[in-house]
């Protein structure tokens, strides 16, 4: 009979103890209920529930339908599989698959592809699908639950390693019964990988925690000393608190504490590569304006639009091709990077260089143009935002252990901020260009009178960090929507991280960013989003009172301009 | 011919605009109250509120002509100044609603009321006494942007620099309000404001008030800004403008300067919030969005800085097209304001003012020496900013 509770698993995510709940669990009562009921009357002894063949008291149970039937698949269910006929039969019976001949003589057919059904022992075709007698065994909520785990059972002898893989961490999320618990610890020993092995310790280990043996307890808290799963966290933490054995509670007070050393630590690297990444993206819409505004000491407020351009080129492109995200993204970069370098080429040669040497002027300008620049992307592709999709390979995340995780998407771009800012590094200190845009920097008169076009070269030099911050924007349109305010978002900041670093300094601009990231990644926890920001920002503004040039201010004859 | 008399006296130009203004708060406060409302020449309460806008924002255009035209102070955090007068006016218009709001309480704000707090936190005491809420609304700011100015000027920022970081107080400020736990009302902000010294907000007489007090502090507003500039300390404001370093090498303490001027500035510009504040009848966070602060700094660009009343015109040109325009077609007002600081900046420095000045025979004594230098070459100064 099966009367006696199932076991919960406390490793189910809320929402499907909410579902259980309000669903299954009264639905389940009421079922057992029935047949309590049902066998009362019928003084029924309970069924044997070993052999498939033909005939036996399980098929013919199951080929009489009704009440019988489910009681005679939880009974069947509930045995390990005896041979790999009935493990056939329990696959096929999961995939909706198994096939009960209905008037005698009562046996079970497996549907193959191909309509067929064959006897799960002999495989011998027994007819199809559609053939009067036959009748599929449909199965409802409550069967299903147990017979998840008795699946993942027989997946975790699978030959295939993905599959065992699969099946031990559905068990995490399945609906154990002690019976259930004690068949894994069985199994443990003939699992091939470690991991897995492991893996279902913790899980065999999670349940034992809770067992009226102290000494089973005490077994159980070693077996899961080194776990970081909340949900062990939270099994532990009675059991510290008031076991009413002395050496289980000493022994699960130090366990506790040490998970929460090795928690800390996890989260303290979470919060740095949350930090960093947060830095990656100051980094990127900053390091455009290290070129304008640092290099060339031209305040270009309309630094942001050419962002938004960037985002913006990314959202057209996935427009153009919808069935390849990835190719839209990678042409994505190099577009970018033209298109926002030709509208700054063109702000450059059409408003910029009349206003050389007029600073504030040149901010007032720049700032109508951005203002411009963001009511034209209103009017062209609406004032409503646009979602980029990711691409396949930047979807997921990575997780390194319950405490520890990062997506993709922001890792590449942990990874792309650093490709850029080394190879405009790269250009700056190595090619011939980059000598030029120095030069003209430094000294113009002597620039010239060297032979180097330095209009040109301003307006060049113009381009190529509008054209990164138009690289910046493609980053930022996977993390962030694409909207006309995306670029004005942005610009305070990497302002701050420019004049943070010192003016002219590309290693100060890279530091700044990562720091203010770091720091406001680390902030959060203690005062909010919003208050971090505040509390970043003013800080910075104190730091800029201590050095006015910035953290890395230049040196030498550069800096005497 | 009138404009030659205009614009030839040593403040002749001034005068007309403070004449003209006088001359248009007597006739609005006859027109709306005395004339019937069909009479043609009547002017609704709706316009006089609006012209009472322009006023507050003459006021705050001429509070940051004074330290930008004067002193070669960019501010682009000036609105936040005027946001925190606006917000001390309108601590004291909540205290005044007293047990008229929505949960009928006493003592608390609505919004307190609904975030559950119990009493009045700390930095609303006091606020239910009006002299208390003005003396708020100076040294609020007063005090902000001394200690702003202080930090700032003693290390020598200066330029663009100071003009980002003023940016970054202003946005700084309008995140830290938008949070409900700061207790000003979060992203409502204040507002269903009653009475004022126990006249009723939407009386029309009460708008009126409110509009010859906005148009008088700016007279005032003007008369003092002119009295500094015309000082021996404006002297040195212009001296330290064109050529800090020499003024500094003069013994002048530059830093001291500028900052009695930054915290006058302030100071002029928390009234003008306040002023403003019962006339619109709400204070949000919005006040400190940078973007405010830089459409304040376009009135002063557009109407001629260095001239004190080139704003007042600004400030009363600007606002009306954005009026205007936001009725007609406001997806143009952007383009209107952003293609307005590139044409003032590029071909009109000196702002409207200028084209009438060209036909004085005396040199214009605002423009700069460093103005004409620097226009003059090409050479890009990185991190020295001086107009």
């Amino acid at each position: 009979m099966n009367t006696q509770p199932t076991v919960l698993s406390n490793f189910s995510l809320p929402l499907q103890w909410t579902l259980r709940l309000l669903l299954q669990w009264p639905l389940q009562w009421l079922l057992r209920l029935s047949w309590l009921v049902l066998m009362a009357l019928l003084f029924l002894p309970p069924a044997q529930a070993e052999s498939i063949a033909p005939g036996s008291a399980t098929v013919s149970a199951l080929a009489e339908g009704g009440m019988a039937r489910s009681q005679a698949l939880n009974d069947w269910i509930e045995q390990p599989p005896a041979d790999p006929a009935d493990a056939a039969a329990l696959h096929a019976l999961n995939h909706d698959r198994l096939f009960v001949h209905t008037t005698a003589p009562a046996r079970l057919g497996v549907e193959h592809a191909d309509g067929q059904l064959r006897d799960p022992a002999s495989g011998a075709v027994l007819g199809t699908s559609t053939d009067t007698g036959w009748e599929k065994i449909r199965l409802n909520n409550a069967i299903r639950i147990k017979l998840r785990p008795r699946i993942d059972l027989l997946d975790l002898r699978a030959p295939d390693a993905a599959v065992r893989h699969a099946a031990a961490e559905d068990l995490f999320s399945a609906r154990l019964t002690p019976a259930y618990v004690q068949e894994i610890k069985a199994l443990i020993p003939t699992l091939a990988e470690p991991e897995t092995q492991a893996k279902l310790g913790q899980l065999v280990a999670g349940f034992e925690l809770n067992d009226p043996n102290p000494q089973v307890r005490l077994a159980a808290v070693a077996g899961v000393a080194d776990v970081l799963d909340p949900e062990i966290r939270a099994r532990l933490a009675p059991l510290a608190e008031n076991d009413p054995d002395p050496t289980v509670k000493a022994a699960a007070k130090a366990a506790l504490d040490s998970i929460q050393r090795r928690v800390d630590v996890w989260q303290f690297s979470q919060n740095l590569v949350f930090g960093l990444s947060l830095g990656s993206v100051l980094l990127l819409s900053a390091i455009g304006l290290a070129i304008t505004f640092g290099v060339m000491g031209v305040i270009n407020m309309a630094h942001g639009e050419m962002m938004m351009i960037g985002a913006y080129t990314t959202w057209v492109l996935q427009q153009l091709l919808p069935n390849h995200l990835s190719a839209a993204l990678f042409l994505a970069i190099p577009a970018a990077f033209v298109v926002a370098g030709l509208v700054g080429i063109a702000i450059e040669r059409g408003l910029i260089r009349f206003l050389y040497g007029r600073p504030l002027e040149t901010l007032l300008a720049t700032f109508g143009l951005s203002l411009m620049l963001q009511q034209a992307a209103r009017l062209i592709f609406s004032p409503l935002n646009r979602a980029v999709a990711l691409p396949e390979f930047m979807q997921g995340s990575w997780a390194l252990n319950p405490v520890f995780a990062i997506t993709f998407n922001r890792m590449y771009i942990l990874i792309f901020s650093l490709l850029v800012f080394f190879a405009l590094l790269l250009l700056l200190k190595r090619s011939t260009f980059g000598l030029r845009i120095r030069a003209v920097a430094q000294n113009r008169q002597m620039a010239r009178a060297c032979g180097v076009r330095s209009g040109w070269v301003d307006a060049l030099t113009f381009g190529l960090g509008s054209g990164i911050a138009g690289v910046a924007g493609v980053a930022l349109a996977l993390i962030t929507n694409v909207g006309p305010n995306l670029g004005q978002n942005y610009i305070v900041d990497s302002f701050m991280v420019v004049v943070l670093g010192g003016v002219g300094n590309l290693w100060g601009t890279l530091v700044a960013g990562m720091g203010i990231g770091v720091l406001n990644k680390f902030l959060e926890p203690y005062a909010g989003a919003v208050l971090a920001k505040v509390v970043v920002l003013v800080l910075v503004i104190l730091v800029i009172q201590k050095r006015p040039r910035g953290l890395f201010p230049q040196k030498g004859r550069a800096a005497e301009e | 011919m009138l404009l030659k008399k205009l614009f030839n006296g040593s403040d002749a130009a001034g005068f007309w605009v403070l004449a003209a203004i006088g001359l248009m708060l007597v006739w609005v406060s006859v027109a709306n109250l005395a004339l019937p409302a069909d009479h043609p020449l009547h002017v609704s309460t709706y316009t006089v509120t609006l012209l009472g806008k322009f006023l507050c924002y003459a006021l705050l255009a001429v509070s940051i002509d004074l330290i930008w035209g004067y002193a070669g102070i960019l501010s682009l955090g000036h609105g936040a100044f005027f946001a925190l007068g606006g917000y001390a006016m309108g601590m004291y218009l909540m205290r005044q609603i007293g047990d008229r709001g929505q949960y009928g309480n006493p003592n608390l704000p609505d919004f307190m009321v609904f975030l559950n707090w119990h009493e009045l936190p700390w930095y609303w005491q006091g606020f239910e006494h009006f002299w208390f809420a003005a003396l708020m609304i100076v040294l609020v700011p007063g005090l902000l942007a001394g200690l702003f100015g202080w930090l700032a000027f003693r290390s020598r920022v200066s330029g663009v620099y100071l003009s980002i970081i003023t940016q970054a107080l202003t946005f700084a400020l309008m995140l830290a309000f938008f949070r409900n736990e700061m207790g000003f009302g979060g992203n409502n902000g204040l507002t269903d404001f009653k009475d004022i010294l126990g006249f009723s907000i939407s009386d029309d007489r009460t708008r009126i008030a409110l509009f010859v007090a906005s148009g008088l502090a700016l007279i005032g507003g003007y008369l003092l800004a002119r009295a500094v500039v015309r000082s021996r300390f404006g002297r040195v404001l212009v001296a330290l403008r064109d050529a800090e370093p020499r003024t500094r090498a003069c013994g002048y303490p530059v830093a001291r300067y500028k900052l009695l001027v930054f915290v006058l500035s302030a100071m002029l510009a928390g009234v003008a919030g306040a002023l403003y504040v019962p006339q619109v009848g709400i204070i949000n966070p919005g006040e400190f969005s940078p973007l405010s602060s830089i459409e304040a700094v376009a009135w002063v660009a557009t109407g001629g800085r260095g001239t004190l009343f080139g704003p007042i015109i600004g400030a009363f040109a600007v606002n009306y097209s954005k009026t205007e325009l936001t009725t007609l077609a406001p997806e143009l007002w952007l383009f209107f304001l952003g293609g307005l600081f590139i044409l003032v900046t590029v071909f009109l420095p000196q702002g409207l003012v200028s084209l009438f000045r060209r036909k004085a025979k005396t040199p214009p004594a605002s423009v700069t020496k460093a103005d004409v230098t620097e226009a003059n070459t090409t050479k890009a100064k990185p991190t020295e900013a001086k107009s």
